[in-house]
């Protein structure tokens, strides 16, 4: 590594890290409804909204309501996703005259968008319309991520509560996560983005004629807008099929830093949202610690594995210092490396280097980042509730271990608890390996692999374990828009969104109805270098023990194949 | 009825309580068979799991499959149905301990008779077993009486050996703090007509019964909620495993179901799995034998979680009666003189105090004592409030400060500057300053005091590092009660208290999310008893509060409260320190059995062989017979239960972390290379 590549890291992690405790509290204060720096612009905004659709800003639900809610409105926002990837053909804003989806592919697409999985078994330039980019997958960039915003500051108001069925109203938290959370920050970043000269237009493709000769269609489109929410709500799904790799999308390094920070900028923030729900910042810092030590420990493996020579080519007359194969020049691999980890930390999945072409040890972070379901920062609310549900195994088991009925935070963990907390654990074993074994078993999904041995295996992993995180990043070479894998693919997203968000709203309603004990020295403390070990260790072990033998027969069966070469 | 001969079954059963393990593991190992019935294992779903898988692979003996000999595949299972045993076995132990104390008190009870009063008055003979609450019986001196209850007319001696161990017998009587009766102990005098509050099945020993019998035993809160955890796991390694055969398959290669049955069983968490109810039973056990009876196991686990105990002074902290602790001549008056005229006026007094006073005086100075016959004794009065004696014309007499001064005829202002000065500084230490004069003379004064238990103060201290408030009740005033709370080392006081006074704390105390414990024994205390989240009913108190409280204590001593907290801990430490180990010990099995499974699909996993172990088959083996083994060896340990020192809760987590996390981590490797090399030095794999 030289230099720059350091200065690069550096950049990265303070431009994370160094806005994230006030943009916690400008989040905590916008979603409660206090005054924030933009009240008075989107203010008036928000009481249109509520104006709109008749909604008593005050009016609180239970969490069965809040539930009733949200999956009303996802079902409602899948329906209508749906219909419009169908029927873009004769829908506006379509000069490239392309045709409506075939039904597989379109009801994959819905669920993927809706989900915050933003998988793609298509590309987008051949594909989508500016309409369906837009008006179908363009909204659900905004409002999935703010579903689990809200879902998450359920969560908070369930510890922070006390003896209350109130959690909040779904659809006042949705618009304010939306208007407050989501919005600005996409403005700025899409304005950041056009400036390193991001197309941003509604002008048909440009035909150009190469130095070869050759006629070639340059798609244009709409782009900023959507990369701007693509990045910041942990979405990933890419306005070009390459995603973030398209010299279109990310056209230079300053346009990589600001992409690869956005990713993670608001889930770090969320952090400090946490803490300013509980009163007590400490209890952010704490989990931040454990989110990093499994990042940095990712990246750093990450960069070692891709640093490394392939021990393929050791003996072809080649020059060659680190495997640059799949990956963009442009950016090299130390930018390829962070994003990989950065972009499978947190749930986003949009890629700027093939993660098919990651050496087998590289591959291994970003899979089992994913693996864990996603809680080093996580998606946009969904990473935090997920590390919280962490905090509650590792409280649970520490509880015990100091003679106490476990408590987090002064709520008891007690069996409705933990039945739903063993429910979510159950997701990624489930949708990974499951759905995973049954693509390996089948004859017809297995046509899809296009490789042998345990790099065809990486893929099929790698495919159900991505969607079952909703994080959506593709290992490329996996053929994945086939009616089985649309439908299950589309299954596992379903099961990975879900799977969660409701075991956690009900969680968060459980716990709103407990007293709050009040914290003592009989109470361990949550935040301290103890807490984060043993939060680390859970998250590894649990991680650890449920995916080493798929892990040991993909990527780790062919790393140590190279080696042996 | 039964007669008046002793019963054998009743005197010995506070030396059957304390059986020695070596008299009880015979019919446990064959418990350890009879439990192999699915439907008892219903209740621990991850041992029913390891039964189902030792079925399984014993059929499988008879498959002769790829890879794997039949010698292997026997031995595999036979460690299987190994594991069943070992975990049925510590249940069945843990059951026998508490059930040879609870049988030995029934056996006191069968055949037991109860003289019924029937509707117009006169008395039927009926069986005790049949009597419901509400019957009222008569019970004569020297019988059992049939049943708890509460006595409704009468006064007597009870022996209550059979359930206390202690015995001396005690006064019970109607209309009072002394009215409450247990089943199964013996009337000595008099006769007692006791209504009954219990129907069959809820009695005292009933629920002694309970609680250490696993097959009828409730499961406590906590309990379940781990229940449920492992019962997650045990489907997450179900699903981890079940996977594995169709990505062998893509790789081209098959693996062998005896091996994955293994695999399945070394994952899932089996020492745990298979000593939870051991845990649960010993821990009632150890409650039993401290002859404290809880209503429920629901109790034992909150009174680890109390944040604030409620303790009464008196009988608690302190001793309960004032005692002397010194003595101030008045100026001009000699120590012997005052010594004398306060011991002769104590004479005749009998109430503890007067007794102390005359314990401490004869100690320091013996003198010749007139007899008891010659004194003539001037008992306590309310109108004089004065006692003492008179003697050979000499008048003496001790009482309180003032009363003694209307008596001599004089007034404060009167008193020698340097007494006034020590009568005040007894009075602010939370003393009782008594004056003694003899013959119109004013003596001096005698110091009493309440006198703290020894060690109690340390009790305190430790209480307060494992986060546990201490609250003194008493109904002195808030001076004297400061005093004492200051020497005993409680953190708070609720001076003056009153019943009302008590349940409003406790809800105050509860309304801030905290669990608080008390005891009490008074019908008063009643519905303190019920509101707090553990109420320790004493076994001599009332039957009001004995019914409010959740936990009744047979010694009636209120100290106990602190061991129960204990025992409380002791329950939750020891499940969490072995699920924490259970976990550990998955990484090394994996080390273990994951390279021999895929040793013929990829050869190159080999190197994940850390424990460089002999061969697959002595890999799976080793795993499989450590993980048998580790059951046994913990046995002990469920059973004794984790001691929990007195620290803080980050202190104790560290330090549990460290040997069930840690140690969890590093000895199965430690124990299945030892085992690998002894199966292949043995020649069995």
């Amino acid at each position: 590594m030289q230099t720059s590549d350091y200065w690069q890291l550096i950049a990265f992690f303070v431009l994370v890290l160094a806005p994230a405790p006030w943009l916690g509290r400008y989040l905590y204060r916008a979603m409660e409804g206090e005054r924030t720096l933009l009240s008075p612009l989107l203010g008036p905004l928000e009481r249109g909204c509520y104006r709109l659709c008749g909604l008593e800003p005050g009016a609180a639900q239970d969490w069965k309501a809040y539930a009733a809610s949200l999956l009303v409105f996802s079902l409602a926002s899948l329906l209508l996703l749906f219909a419009i990837l169908l029927l873009q053909g004769v829908l506006p804003l379509n000069p490239q005259k392309l045709a409506g989806l075939e039904w597989s592919l379109a009801l994959n697409t819905a669920i993927s968008f809706v989900s915050n999985t933003n998988w793609q078994a298509y590309s987008g330039e051949s594909t989508l319309s500016y309409f369906s980019q837009m008006l179908g997958l363009g909204v659900q960039n905004f409002v999935s991520p703010a579903v689990g915003l809200a879902v998450l500051t359920v969560f908070c108001r369930g510890i922070a509560r006390r003896s209350t069925r109130e959690i909040g109203n779904f659809w006042v938290d949705l618009t304010r996560a939306t208007l407050y959370g989501m919005l600005p920050l996409c403005l700025l970043l899409a304005l950041l983005l056009v400036w390193q000269g991001v197309p941003q237009t509604f002008q048909p493709y440009v035909d150009a004629l190469t130095l070869q000769g050759q006629p070639q269609g340059i798609p244009l489109g709409p782009a900023a807008s959507q990369i701007a929410i693509k990045q910041l709500g942990t979405n990933g799904g890419g306005f070009f099929g390459v995603n973030s790799a398209h010299p279109f999308e990310n056209p230079t390094a300053w346009s990589n830093l600001f992409e690869v920070v956005s990713i993670l900028l608001i889930p770090a923030a969320l952090l400090f949202t946490f803490g300013h729900y509980v009163r007590d910042l400490r209890q952010s810092r704490a989990l931040l610690a454990s989110m990093l030590i499994v990042f940095v420990i990712g990246l750093g493996l990450t960069l070692y594995a891709e640093y490394q020579p392939n021990p393929l080519l050791a003996g072809l007359p080649i020059e060659q210092a680190c495997s640059l194969e799949g990956k963009e020049s442009r950016f090299g691999i130390t930018a390829s490396s962070l994003w990989a980890v950065t972009t499978t930390a947190a749930s986003n999945g949009s890629v700027n280097a093939m993660h098919d072409s990651f050496s087998a040890l590289g591959s291994l972070m970003p899979l089992f980042n994913m693996m864990l379901g996603e809680v080093i920062f996580g998606g946009v609310g969904a990473g935090l509730y997920g590390m919280l549900l962490f905090v509650l195994i590792a409280v649970f088991l520490a509880g015990l271990m100091i003679g106490r009925t476990p408590e987090y935070l002064g709520k008891k963990l007690e069996a409705r608890e933990v039945r739903l907390l063993v429910a979510t654990l159950l997701v990624m074993p489930v949708g990974a390996l499951v759905f995973g074994a049954l693509a390996a078993s089948l004859p017809g999904p297995l046509a899809s692999v296009s490789n042998p041995g345990p790099h065809g295996f990486s893929q099929i992993l790698y495919a159900y374990t991505s969607a079952s995180a909703n994080n959506g990043s593709a290992f490329a070479g996996f053929g994945a828009n086939t009616i089985y894998h649309n439908l299950m693919l589309g299954l596992a997203m379903l099961l990975g969104r879900f799977g969660y968000l409701l075991p956690v709203l009900a969680i968060a309603g459980s716990l709103a109805q407990k007293k709050r004990a009040p914290l003592g020295s009989d109470s361990f403390p949550t935040h301290g270098p103890l807490f984060v070990t043993l939060l680390t260790l859970t998250i590894l072990l649990v991680g650890g023990l449920t995916f080493l033998p798929a892990l040991a027969l993909g990527p780790l069966a062919e790393h140590l194949s190279l080696l042996g070469q | 009825m039964t007669g008046n001969s002793q019963n054998p079954a009743l005197t010995g059963a506070p030396q059957q309580a304390r059986t020695r393990l070596s008299a009880l593991w015979r019919p446990a190992l064959v418990q350890a068979f009879v439990k192999l019935d699915p439907r008892q294992l219903l209740r621990s779903p991850v041992m029913l799991v390891v039964e189902l898988t030792a079925v399984v692979t014993s059929l499988l003996c008879f498959v002769p499959a790829q890879g794997v000999s039949t010698g292997l595949a026997l031995q595999i299972a036979l460690w299987l149905w190994f594991t069943v045993l070992f975990a049925n076995f510590a249940e069945a132990l843990a059951e026998g301990r508490g059930k040879a104390r609870a049988d030995s008190l029934k056996a006191g009870g069968e055949g037991l008779r109860a003289r019924l009063r029937t509707a117009d008055g006169s008395y039927t003979s009926v069986a005790a077993s049949s009597l419901r609450r509400g019957d009222l019986v008569r019970v004569e001196a020297g019988e059992l009486i049939p049943g708890d209850g509460e006595i409704v007319e009468g006064i007597g001696a009870v022996n209550e050996a059979a359930i206390t161990g202690e015995s001396a017998p005690v006064i019970r009587e109607s209309d009072g703090d002394r009215s409450a009766v247990t089943g199964n102990t013996r009337l000595v005098s008099d006769w007692l007509l006791v209504r009954i509050s219990a129907n069959p099945g809820e009695s005292t020993l009933d629920r002694m019964i309970a609680l250490v019998e696993g097959a009828k035993r409730q499961k406590t809160p906590n309990e379940v909620a781990l229940d449920i955890l492992l019962i997650g796991l045990t489907l997450i390694f179900l699903l981890v495993v079940a996977t594995l055969q169709p990505f062998a398959r893509f790789a081209g290669g098959d693996l062998p179901l005896v091996y994955l049955v293994a695999l399945l069983v070394t994952l899932i968490p089996t020492t745990i799995g298979g000593l939870l109810s051991a845990i649960g039973i010993a821990g009632m056990d150890r409650l039993v034998r401290l002859n404290v009876i809880a209503k429920s196991g629901r109790a034992v686990e909150a009174a680890g979680d109390v944040h604030v105990l409620l303790l009464d002074k008196t009988g608690t902290i302190t001793f309960g009666n004032r005692r002397c602790s010194a003595l101030f001549a008045a100026p001009g008056v000699s120590a012997m003189a005052l010594a004398e005229g306060a011991l002769l006026a104590s004479l005749a007094d009998d109430t503890p105090e007067g007794k102390s006073i005359v314990d401490y005086l004869r100690a320091l100075h013996p003198l010749q004592e007139p007899a008891r016959s010659a004194v003539t004794a001037v008992p306590f009065s309310a109108e004089t409030r004065l006692s003492g004696i008179d003697w050979n014309g000499r008048v003496l007499r001790k009482g309180a400060v003032d009363s003694v001064l209307d008596f001599l005829g004089r007034d404060r202002a009167s008193l020698a500057p340097a007494l006034a000065r020590e009568i005040d500084s007894i009075a602010q230490s939370g003393g009782t300053p008594l004056l003694v004069c003899a013959d119109g003379e004013l003596l001096g004064a005698v110091h009493l005091k309440d006198v703290v238990k020894p060690g109690i103060r340390q009790r305190f201290a430790e209480l307060r590092t494992l986060g546990i408030r201490t609250v003194m009740v008493t109904g002195d005033n808030p001076l004297t009660a400061a005093a004492i709370a200051a020497e005993a080392g409680v953190d708070d006081v609720i001076a003056e208290a009153t019943p009302e006074k008590k349940l409003q704390r406790i809800r105050q105390e509860q309304a801030e999310g905290k669990l608080v414990a008390m005891c009490g024994d008074g019908a008063n205390d009643a519905p303190a008893l019920a509101q707090a989240d553990v109420g320790m009913a004493m076994n001599d108190g009332t039957q009001a509060a004995r019914e409010a409280a959740n936990l009744v204590d047979l010694d009636s001593d209120p100290t106990k409260l602190l061991d129960v907290v204990r025992v409380g801990k002791e329950l939750l430490v020891t499940r969490g320190a072995l699920t924490t180990f259970s976990v550990a010990n998955d990484v090394a099995k994996y080390f273990a059995i994951l390279p021999a499974l895929f040793s013929g699909l990829y050869p190159q996993l080999g190197l994940l062989n850390l424990m460089q172990l002999h061969s697959p088959q002595s890999a799976i083996l080793s795993a499989i017979v450590f993980n048998a083994l580790i059951i046994v060896a913990l046995i002990p340990l469920a059973l004794r239960g984790v001691r929990v020192q007195a620290a803080d809760a980050a202190s104790l987590l560290r330090r549990n972390l460290l040997i069930y996390g840690l140690g969890g981590l590093i000895a199965p490797f430690l124990g299945i290379k030892a085992l690998d090399m002894l199966l292949v030095a043995a020649g069995l794999a």
